[in-house]
């Protein structure tokens, strides 16, 4: 073994002023590693550099989208339930009952497409130690998943993995699985997205925040220890300053270890629950370096770190490699050196190794003036000198230009008016099944059923349902629930009204349980912003989503922003992936989507008003291959009034079964709710196409309770919401009568239809 | 008295919460066990939850076999003492453990599955099933990797024969099971392995149904009466 390098010291690097620095294969810009220079008064070390290019990085401190995400702040509606807002590790609201519930999604898009099981695995880990960190406990996990088309041959690479990452690491963690959404596009062969999405509960008094107050007190690294995986740009580092080839081939993507973070929950929460740590932060993207920059910002804005105390898988790691390793299953926290004994107890209680790598340091005026100051040494020697809030906070922020796409107008100009319609019923028959079988509408069990949606104990609605629904104790009657949507042939068309339809449908989703929305998280999936069509689709989509929530009153919690999701010059639909929670008063009067069985006769209502709207719709896609036009209208006035419809009846107990309209529309949310209660129904229209495939919003369909069909129209009357009995409840099949004719299919067709089409790909041979 | 079942927890256990409050609403006294105390605290019997106990490193079950609370465990349960119901991971512990025989293996599907299943109940002679039927038809949950279970043929022979298996799969076996066993018991009757979760079956709100509350009400019955007074038909 060669002998450990020479690090390159602070005294090195004010020596020597004109060495070369390889920030541009750290993915720094010249003018960025101008500005360190300008902050330090000199060169940065390795190890500085190595801080501020990942700190600075578009994925940590969100240079290109901050300016658009401010509004999601100035925006924000009032809300008496947000108890922590944006910019910690995830929102967090109040549920009642001196309960709080903190939720968030984030992308981990670019390593599920390198290493399909291990890049999904650690993006649940990495959402699940966020929740954590909050102080809260996990008790659910949900993802949106797109995939390029199902018959593309990487499909049956990536999604097989992607689903058993997932499985694997959630069901190893005990985390109920509890729903999300599925897509298929041509757009995600090369950019699947996988986003992963942790709710989590806690008591008020139980918040914990990412800060590091108090000099003296201790700076704890516990979990796993730290390796060279994850490690991007370090080699270059490492490579570029002392050619060593042992350094070359490392895995850039992370690797999971689920019962080390199960381990990691337990006694994170057996520490929270004693009291045991004042400041607490993940190691998740850019490991030890964010991690410490951030909390020294949060507290006293000092911190001194002695590296060389980081246990480590390779004792060959460099300073810079220890930085910027993305090793899973690690958490830093801050604890009073009279606590400390009883912390690493409680550490050796559940085999965690935990070492004291540094402490708490008091400022100078002048010190907190320049924004802290953050001292870390290797062997003794000084290799980081630095203000941590110019690394965490003050980072580069960009106007990018913007301007809307050259094709857009074209775009919206070819409107699926255009498109041939079912002349017969054999032919709305035969596109009916085809929409339900379509790859993004169809039974998505093949995919599910890999997920433990039990454990724990209080699930009380999950996939297929409109929503997730969990019970926040289990002595408690509130629950909270969950739903994630995104649809990118939408935004694609109209980046504003899409992200809206997006969000509206998850609105919409957790109305249909029952319960009442009450904050947005979301994930924000683009292409390069350095691309002004796809700046634009970001800026228009953030605007949407902000303009939306102030609407509805349901402020944005936190988020997550996910750029370069394209293959060449070829960006992906722009996808913003919207996270709604709700509340439930009593979890018993949560709605289902299966019509009721033993209840023939009942009535079924379609809430709502249907246009003739088949932009971005399934069927235009299924059956013509088409994308063109405009999405359907959102209607938020609408929407709110749906949804405290559906609360009101949930709570009163007048209806047998609710489900939302969307993708595909009533057709398609007819079959599902027959299919899931294993009874069919007869639906009479008077335009059945439109009835059947318009995908207007603010719409659902509710089965009502046969005694309280007169309670029900006087709720529909008093929130202004369109009720028009469609059908009843009955028989072992699905019949469409209109003025015309009709057709029907039997269940047994509509399951075959319905369930065949992922097994088909996924379980041949 | 209050019955007091110990569930047992280790590192990497998921479902111990979940067996905990079965036994409470079946109106017993849950007692929570650590893998690293021998201490059994006395108990009345006592479950071994689902989980990936020690991250099912090695093999599932295998290592949680030799975690200390086991040293006074496995006698105890050997000699038809101390009724045991080993869940899920519980079952492979026991497998592992030689109280049952056999062993479980990757799904036949190589993948996990989660879904509910129709159980029938093969066997009430034991002190966890006594308040079954014999061929009562029961819906729980499965949620598991690795729950084939497997055995050769004479053993799996012996078995039937001496009416030692608790449970098969009324559909064919979604995991692969040899002869769609769902759950053995020992010569006793007193520890019974089960792949399915009845834990998850004991809240109309939360779970497929509340048919696996019977597991813990039996246990009661078997506590309460010594029913069945000698389980376990030996030959």
């Amino acid at each position: 073994m060669p002998d450990a390098p020479l690090p390159d010291t602070v005294a090195t690097a004010q020596s020597t002023p004109d060495t070369p620095q390889p920030y541009a294969e750290l993915g720094m810009a010249q003018d960025e590693y101008a500005r360190v220079r300008e902050i330090l008064g000199r060169r940065p070390t390795s190890a500085e550099l190595a801080i501020y290019s990942v700190m600075w990085s578009e994925h940590c401190s969100y240079k290109s989208s901050k300016k658009h995400l401010r509004q999601f702040g100035e925006k924000a509606p009032a809300s008496d339930a947000l108890l922590v807002g944006m910019g910690e590790n995830a929102g967090v609201v109040d549920v009642g009952g001196g309960r709080a519930v903190t939720f968030k999604i984030e992308s981990h898009n670019h390593p599920s497409y390198v290493e399909p099981h291990q890049g999904a695995a650690t993006g649940v880990g990495g959402i699940v130690r966020d929740i954590l960190t909050m102080g809260a406990r996990p008790v659910a996990v949900m993802d949106a998943l797109r995939f390029g088309p199902l018959d593309a041959p990487d499909t049956r690479r990536v999604l097989p993995g992607v689903v058993s990452g997932i499985s694997f690491y959630g069901n190893c963690l005990g985390l109920p699985n509890i729903g999300g959404e599925i897509g298929f596009g041509a757009g995600y062969a090369g950019n699947p997205l996988v986003n992963a999405l942790c709710v989590g509960v806690m008591r008020h008094e139980d918040i914990k925040l990412a800060q590091a107050p108090g000099p003296g007190n201790k700076v704890v690294l516990f979990g796993a220890t730290t390796g060279p995986d994850g490690i991007g740009g370090a080699s270059v580092l490492a490579s570029a300053t002392f050619d060593d080839e042992s350094h070359a081939k490392r895995p850039s993507v992370q690797v999971g270890d689920p019962f080390m973070e199960k381990l990691l929950i337990e006694c994170s929460l057996e520490l929270f629950a004693a009291d045991l740590v004042v400041g607490i932060q993940d190691l998740g993207a850019a490991g030890v370096s964010c991690a410490t920059t951030e909390l020294a910002a949060g507290g006293t804005g000092g911190m001194r770190i002695e590296l060389d105390r980081v246990p480590l898988r390779d004792p060959r790691l460099t300073p810079e490699e220890i930085l910027m390793s993305e090793s899973q299953e690690r958490m830093m926290a801050i604890v009073e050196p009279a606590k400390l004994d009883a912390f690493l107890a409680t550490c050796r209680k559940w085999n965690i190794l935990a070492s004291v790598i540094g402490e708490v340091t008091d400022v100078t005026p002048e010190e907190a003036e320049r924004g802290g100051r953050l001292v870390m040494t290797w062997h003794g020697e000084t290799v980081v000198d630095m203000p941590p809030r110019t690394a965490s906070d003050e980072g580069p922020v960009y106007d990018r230009p913007y301007a809307r796409p050259a094709d857009q107008d074209a775009l919206q100009a070819d409107t699926p008016d255009r498109l041939e319609r079912p002349k017969t019923d054999d032919d709305l028959r035969e596109q009916l099944l085809r929409v339900l079988a379509a790859p993004g509408v169809c039974d998505p069990t093949w995919v599910t059923q890999q997920y433990d949606r039990y454990v724990m104990g209080n699930t009380v609605l999950a996939t297929p349902d409109d929503g997730g629904m969990i019970r926040v104790a289990e002595d408690a009657d509130t629950g909270i629930a969950l739903a994630v949507d995104g649809n990118g042939r939408y935004t694609r068309l109209d980046p504003y009204a899409g992200t809206q339809a997006a969000y509206a449908e998850a609105y919409r989703n957790v109305a249909a349980t029952g319960a009442r929305p009450l904050a947005v998280t979301n994930c924000l999936n683009f292409g390069s912003p350095e691309d002004p069509a796809v700046m634009w689709q970001f800026a228009e989509s953030t605007r949407g989503l902000a303009d939306a929530c102030q609407t509805l009153g349901t402020p944005v919690t936190g988020g997550n922003v996910s750029f370069y999701n394209q293959t060449g010059d070829t960006a992906i639909n722009p996808t913003p992936v919207i996270g709604v929670l709700g509340v439930i008063g009593d979890v018993r009067d949560r709605l289902a989507t299966a019509l009721p069985a033993g209840a023939d006769g009942a009535r079924i209502v379609l809430l709502g008003r249907t246009a003739e709207e088949f932009g971005g719709s399934v069927w235009a896609e299924v059956v013509h291959g088409h994308l063109g036009g405009l999405p359907p209208k959102v209607d938020l006035a609408a929407e709110a009034a749906l949804g405290e419809l559906l609360a009101e009846a949930a709570e009163a107990g007048v209806l047998a079964a609710a489900h939302d309209l969307s993708d595909g529309g009533l057709g398609v949310a007819v079959a599902e709710s027959a299919l899931r209660g294993g009874v069919g129904a007869t639906l009479h229209v008077t335009d059945a196409f439109t009835a059947l495939f318009s995908e207007s919003g603010a719409r659902a369909v509710v089965v009502v309770r046969p005694e309280s069909e007169d309670a029900f129209a006087a709720l529909c009357e008093r929130h202004g919401v369109p009720a028009a009995e469609i059908g009843t409840v009955g028989g072992e099949a699905l019949t469409v009568t209109h003025p015309e004719g009709g057709f029907s299919v039997s269940l047994a067709e509509l399951r075959t239809a319905y369930e065949s089409t992922l097994p088909a790909v996924f379980d041949a041979e | 008295m209050t019955a007091r079942v110990g569930v047992v927890t280790f590192p990497g256990s998921l479902d111990d919460r979940d067996a905990a409050r079965a036994v409470r609403i079946a109106g017993a006294e849950p007692v929570a066990l650590w893998h690293d105390d021998p201490d059994l605290k006395g108990v009345d019997a006592v479950v071994l939850p689902g989980g990936f106990s020690y991250g099912d490193y090695l093999r599932c079950g295998a290592i949680a076999r030799f975690s200390p609370i086991m040293g006074e465990l496995v006698p105890a349960a050997r000699s038809g003492n101390l009724p045991v119901l080993g869940i899920c991971n519980g079952f492979q512990i026991l497998c592992e453990s030689h109280l049952l025989p056999g062993a479980l293996t990757r799904n036949k599907s190589l993948r996990f599955i989660n879904r509910d299943v129709t159980l029938r109940v093969e066997s009430t002679a034991t002190a966890w099933t006594n308040r079954y039927t014999d061929g009562e038809e029961i819906r729980i949950v499965l949620k598991s990797g690795e729950g084939c279970y497997v055995a050769d043929t004479a053993t799996l022979d012996e078995l039937e024969r001496t009416g030692r298996v608790v449970a098969r799969y009324a559909e064919p076996a979604p995991n692969g099971s040899r002869r769609e066993i769902a759950g053995v018991t020992n010569e006793h009757g007193n520890v019974v392995g089960l792949m399915p979760h009845p834990e998850h079956a004991v809240e109309d709100l939360t779970g497929p149904s509340t048919d696996g509350l019977g597991f813990f009400t039996s246990l009661l019955a078997h506590l309460a009466d010594g029913v069945p007074a000698a389980a376990g038909a030996t030959g």
